[in-house]
């Protein structure tokens, strides 16, 4: 069985900023176990030494020359916010502890 | 008149028009679709706007490309100016695209005209087209089943003929086996072959657009009309669109087909599936190409490395979605971390959540080195396994998924069972190679799909190897029970 535990469970979905029922939890916590325990087979492929692959094609980091292009209308970028006030986004106060 | 290449000559012929055309793709979306439930949102006017500037262009003699005039669907994730692009999903329900991806810019420059927007699972995570927020898509041969995921509006849309063609995506297998379940034909391309710009990202390293069509020779086309290089997508590869309609010359005579042993002797693969697969198997070698045995040792493992990475990019690019900026934002949220937090709880289904978790799990201290870069370490394994094969091989051939279409509802509860069946088709993305699935059979009526995989950039052969079973079968050519042509 997985080590995964429901305080794993918890501290993970607190960092991916998702507030989890106690259902959801204990549905995470049993199928994470399963996952991960499948996964747990892996350990048995020595990779020591093996190059790590984050891309299957070998592609460098493409350059171009910085030249002004018109961006996108601002009215456009805008037009999906949840909430905006001329050219920007509105969001709940950020810095706590400041007199609004 | 359901498929490209009857459409392409009718248009040609003038025996119809693209007003026709696209009229008459919309009237099956809004039947046939609405009832399979594998189209989401249709453009009416603008398709019919569109299809009327096909005419006249073509009246003038100037069509754009072989596409012109024809309609098509895209899958919910690939963005359109001025439309909708939800990705099934209830944090981007009323998200309006402010821009075109490029595929969508480039079907406009070859004159093909998108009619609406296709079912799928939450951010293409799936294999069923389950997790969506419109609800199961139902699959033409067998209402009560899926059409796979997480393209399965796409395919079913083409396997039912509501439009000819249609794009999907695969991070794990997402064309491939909906093509599989629909009896339709799914291309992945290589890696960097068709741009990302504008794909909703799920898996920045596997994700790659492909078509369902009928044919191989349909398929060429699209795919030529859609790759190619994208200054956009620093990704893309530095090549032109390839040339591949000419490279199906029906012959493959001499051509080494490549079987894995590990493929044919899966625990749990249906052995009807197994049979035909072999059976198209044959058909190619009395075609003229010799089946050659090789090998894929990682094969066991690739189901855990490709979980361990998808969900690893997942949870960083889903990161995106926090209700600030776009996407559906909590009500009455009072500082920044609740408006995150219950913006993302109360938009992301269940899957996606589960995969973010893991994702963020295998990423964080202390477990990197022993999943997310253990994964990364056998990707390169499996990358390996496919280049000593490709000595031995020019192609390689087994099942694209072990079963056909499951029931709907059968896999929802067993996330690990679902997971597990990907084995066939996850490979060609952690090793960036194109793959195809193409319609090879049936059991109990319902279709059977076999897959091809090539070394990266050679999709043509790939194309020539399905166009030559095609021209000596006709399993393409079925049609399903629900359907246009047998629509009331």
């Amino acid at each position: 069985m997985s080590r995964i535990t429901r305080e794993d469970v918890e501290r993970t979905s607190r960092l991916a900023r998702l507030s989890l029922t106690e259902q959801e939890i204990a549905a995470l916590t049993r199928d994470l176990g399963l996952i991960l325990d499948h996964a747990d087979r892996l350990a048995v492929l020595d990779t020591t030494g093996i190059e790590p692959t984050a891309h299957a094609l070998p592609l460098a980091t493409p350059t171009r020359r910085d030249v002004a292009a018109p961006p996108l209308d601002p009215d456009l970028a805008l037009r999906n916010a949840p909430l905006r006030e001329g050219s920007a986004f509105v969001v709940p106060k950020v810095i706590e502890g400041e007199e609004s | 008149m359901d498929t490209l290449e009857t459409q392409r000559a009718a248009l040609e012929a003038g025996a119809v028009s693209a007003r026709e055309l696209v009229d008459r793709a919309l009237s099956a979306a809004e039947t046939v679709g609405a009832r399979l439930n594998t189209v989401v949102g249709l453009r009416r006017d603008a398709a019919l706007a569109e299809a009327e500037a096909s005419d006249s262009r073509r009246r003038s003699g100037s069509i754009r490309s072989p596409l012109d005039g024809t309609p098509l669907l895209l899958k919910d994730n690939m963005v359109m100016f001025g439309e909708l692009t939800t990705c099934a999903s209830r944090i981007l329900e009323s998200f309006v695209s402010p821009y075109d991806s490029t595929v969508v810019e480039r079907l406009r420059a070859a004159g093909a005209i998108v009619i609406g927007r296709t079912n799928m699972d939450e951010f293409a995570m799936g294999s069923s087209t389950e997790n969506s927020i419109y609800g199961p898509a139902h699959n033409p041969w067998d209402e009560s089943r899926s059409c796979g995921g997480s393209s399965g509006g796409s395919a079913g849309s083409v396997a039912a003929g509501i439009t000819g063609y249609a794009l999907g995506s695969d991070t794990g297998g997402s064309v491939r086996q909906p093509g599989s379940f629909c009896g339709v034909l799914g291309m992945k391309p290589t890696y960097g072959r068709v741009s990302r710009f504008g794909l909703v990202a799920f898996a920045s390293s596997l994700d790659q657009i492909g078509p369902f069509t009928r044919s191989a020779r349909e398929c060429a086309w699209v795919l030529e009309a859609i790759s190619g290089h994208d200054p956009r997508d620093s990704t893309s590869l530095p090549e032109p669109s390839p040339r591949l309609e000419a490279a199906l010359t029906g012959d493959v005579s001499g051509l080494r087909i490549g079987l894995p042993r590990e493929y044919f002797v899966v625990d749990g693969a249906d052995p009807a599936v197994i049979g035909a697969v072999r059976s198209a198997l044959a058909e190619l070698e009395s075609a003229g190409a010799t089946l050659v045995e090789v090998e894929l040792p990682h094969t066991a493992h690739v189901v855990s490395t490709y979980y361990l990475v998808a969900t690893a990019e997942a949870s960083s690019n889903l990161a995106r979605y926090d209700g600030a900026r776009f996407g559906r934002r909590a009500a009455g949220v009072e500082n920044v971390d609740e408006m995150y937090r219950r913006s993302r709880s109360e938009g992301f289904g269940d899957e996606v959540k589960r995969r973010i978790v893991l994702g963020t799990y295998v990423l964080s201290a202390g477990y990197f080195d022993a999943y997310y870069k253990k994964a990364q370490q056998v990707r390169t394994l499996v990358r390996q396994d496919f280049e000593r094969a490709f000595e031995a091989c020019d192609v390689i051939a087994g099942p694209t998924y072990p079963e056909p279409a499951f029931a709907l509802g059968a896999k929802s509860d067993d996330p690990i069972s679902m997971y597990l069946a990907d084995i066939y088709t996850v490979s060609a993305n952690l090793a960036g190679l194109p793959g195809l699935s193409l319609p090879c059979g049936q059991s109990a009526g319902l279709p059977i799909g076999m897959q091809l995989i090539g070394p990266a950039m050679d999709e043509a052969t790939l194309l020539r190897v399905a166009d030559v079973y095609q021209r000596r079968t006709d399993h393409h050519l079925q049609r399903p029970p629900t359907g246009r042509e047998r629509a009331a």
